[in-house]
């Protein structure tokens, strides 16, 4: 079980949120990008045996979105690369 | 190859079964094959039978990481069916089902294949009609969907006493899918070894793949293991949730994401249930192993994951959905739990096909990849061997996405 941390609410359990995909980088323009780029961007998403940024919406809270880094071999959140600076 | 039947049972019983022969070597590994075949789990060892039965290609490795039958083909809950949603992915199943209605007899090796059939429990009028627009088009390819009243329904299963008319998602009917069967897993991995060992590949197991190799003129060379380089003009990558960690190392992307799919199974009860149940409103489905256990399933961990066991939450989602269907289950024991890792497609179809790196192929996606061991073997052998694509799997070529050409599947899933 993990406790997902709400801007709003704190440290709450799992089963309150509701899973909202893995964070993308910026979407580029189609009309200017290559088109196996645009293809990437549209279908590929990073797949690491470790931490994922992803999106979770406190559904059965307050409503809030987060972003969060998790391990995807153990679900433990951890700091994302940015937090390491 | 030593052929198994009652005579061989009784020569060897009366030698108290000291005389038996190794169902497989062990050879050693050596530095060069035609192809190597990474994963021995069912598509792996399927492709390598193929490969050389319908190819007649005998210098095969198939590079295990761990042992034989321990990946998915140990970690799925053993349904064959093929009632999917598409025109291309039907005629596949139809062929999957076939193949291993008669690998027992092929095979000379007892997989326990058992026809029982899958009922859909409907109750929503959304799923209705979603069954119905999958029994037309399953009509046109051969593969069988039938509607029974709720009456029907709950005299083949006796068991189903919940979804009356007071619950909050009453049953209004069901479909049954008379080709779905039940097998043992273990016996497809060991009877396809078997056989492949007989034609003469090797199995080489506790050997994990730790990188792929690209010669300088950037097709594939060969693979890194703890036991040394391995060279081969033509690789296949059979690994479900780790593709990506795999082509990763040659420099390639592919639109995969690896999911955890669990199930857990009950303590033994007597003869209960004879069919699949399939529960897609509720989220769930069960059958009834010949051991007694029931082998229950739900939905798969939100988010990507690697983690090989069950969550909490998910198991109790499954448990509590069972429950407002089947309410004597209450009082079951649960014995196990186990997740496995596999990989899901961005439509949610499989890939098969000839990478970007000339000489590896790929078959991955496969999200309840347990159906479509046979022929996915088959197609993949097929392409491998003479370059082109097998007519069946030809739409799920990796070229589908540079043309926003999704195979947008929904009948993956049981429990959906």
């Amino acid at each position: 079980m993990m406790l997902i941390p709400c801007p709003f609410c704190g440290p709450r359990t799992e089963s309150e949120f509701a899973y909202g995909g893995p964070v993308r980088p910026p979407r580029p323009d189609p009309a200017t990008t290559a088109e196996a780029d645009w293809v990437g961007w549209l279908t590929e998403v990073p797949n690491p045996l470790g931490p994922v940024e992803e999106r979770w919406c406190h559904l059965r809270g307050c409503g809030s979105w987060l972003t969060l880094w998790r391990d995807t071999r153990t679900h433990a959140i951890v700091g994302g690369p940015q937090d390491a600076e | 190859m030593q052929r198994y039947s009652l005579l061989s049972l009784l020569r060897h019983g009366l030698n108290r079964h000291t005389t038996w022969a190794p169902a497989w070597r062990s050879p050693p590994l050596r530095e060069r094959y035609d192809v190597i075949v990474i994963g021995a789990g069912g598509h792996g060892l399927a492709t390598a039978y193929y490969l050389t039965k319908e190819h007649g290609i005998t210098d095969i490795a198939v590079l295990e990481s761990g042992w034989l039958g321990g990946g998915n083909i140990a970690r799925n809950t053993v349904t064959i069916r093929s009632n999917y949603m598409r025109d291309a992915s039907i005629p596949f199943y139809v062929k999957s089902v076939a193949l291993y209605e008669q690998m027992t007899r092929e095979l000379n090796f007892n997989t326990m294949h058992s026809r029982r059939g899958m009922i859909d429990v409907i109750q929503t009028w959304g799923m209705m009609r979603d069954r119905r627009r999958r029994q037309h088009i399953m009509d046109l390819h051969g593969s069988t969907y039938e509607q029974i009243t709720t009456a029907e329904l709950r005299r083949r299963i006796p068991a189903l006493t919940g979804g009356g008319a007071e619950a909050r998602l009453p049953i209004l009917g069901g479909f049954i899918h008379p080709e779905a069967a039940v097998n043992r897993h273990d016996a497809v991995a060991w009877a396809y070894a078997r056989a492949i060992d007989a034609m003469g590949g090797e199995i080489h197991q506790q050997t994990p793949v730790t990188q792929l190799m690209r010669g300088p003129d950037g097709r594939i060379a060969g693979v890194v293991t703890p036991r040394g380089v391995i060279r081969a003009p033509k690789v296949a990558v059979a690994v479900s949730g780790h593709t990506t960690t795999l082509t990763e190392t040659a420099g390639l992307r592919l639109p995969l994401r690896t999911m955890n799919l669990t199930a857990f199974v009950s303590e033994p009860v007597q003869p209960l249930i004879d069919v699949i149940v399939n529960c897609p409103d509720a989220g769930f489905y069960l059958s009834q192993s010949d051991k007694g256990e029931l082998v229950i399933g739900g939905a798969p961990d939100p988010g990507q994951s690697f983690r090989r066991d069950i969550k909490q939450t998910v198991f109790e989602d499954t448990v509590s959905a069972m429950l407002s269907l089947f309410p004597a289950f209450k009082g079951l024991k649960m014995l196990r739990q186990w997740g496995g890792h596999l990989d899901i497609a961005h439509d949610a179809s499989p890939i098969q096909d000839e990478t970007d790196v000339p000489g590896l192929f790929v078959t991955a996606g496969w999200w309840g990849g347990y159906k479509a061991i046979p022929a996915g073997g088959l197609t993949l052998a097929h392409l491998v061997a003479t370059g082109r694509p097998h007519p069946l799997m030809a739409p799920f070529s990796i070229k589908r996405f540079r043309h926003l050409d999704y195979v947008m599947e929904s009948g993956t899933t049981t429990a959906r």
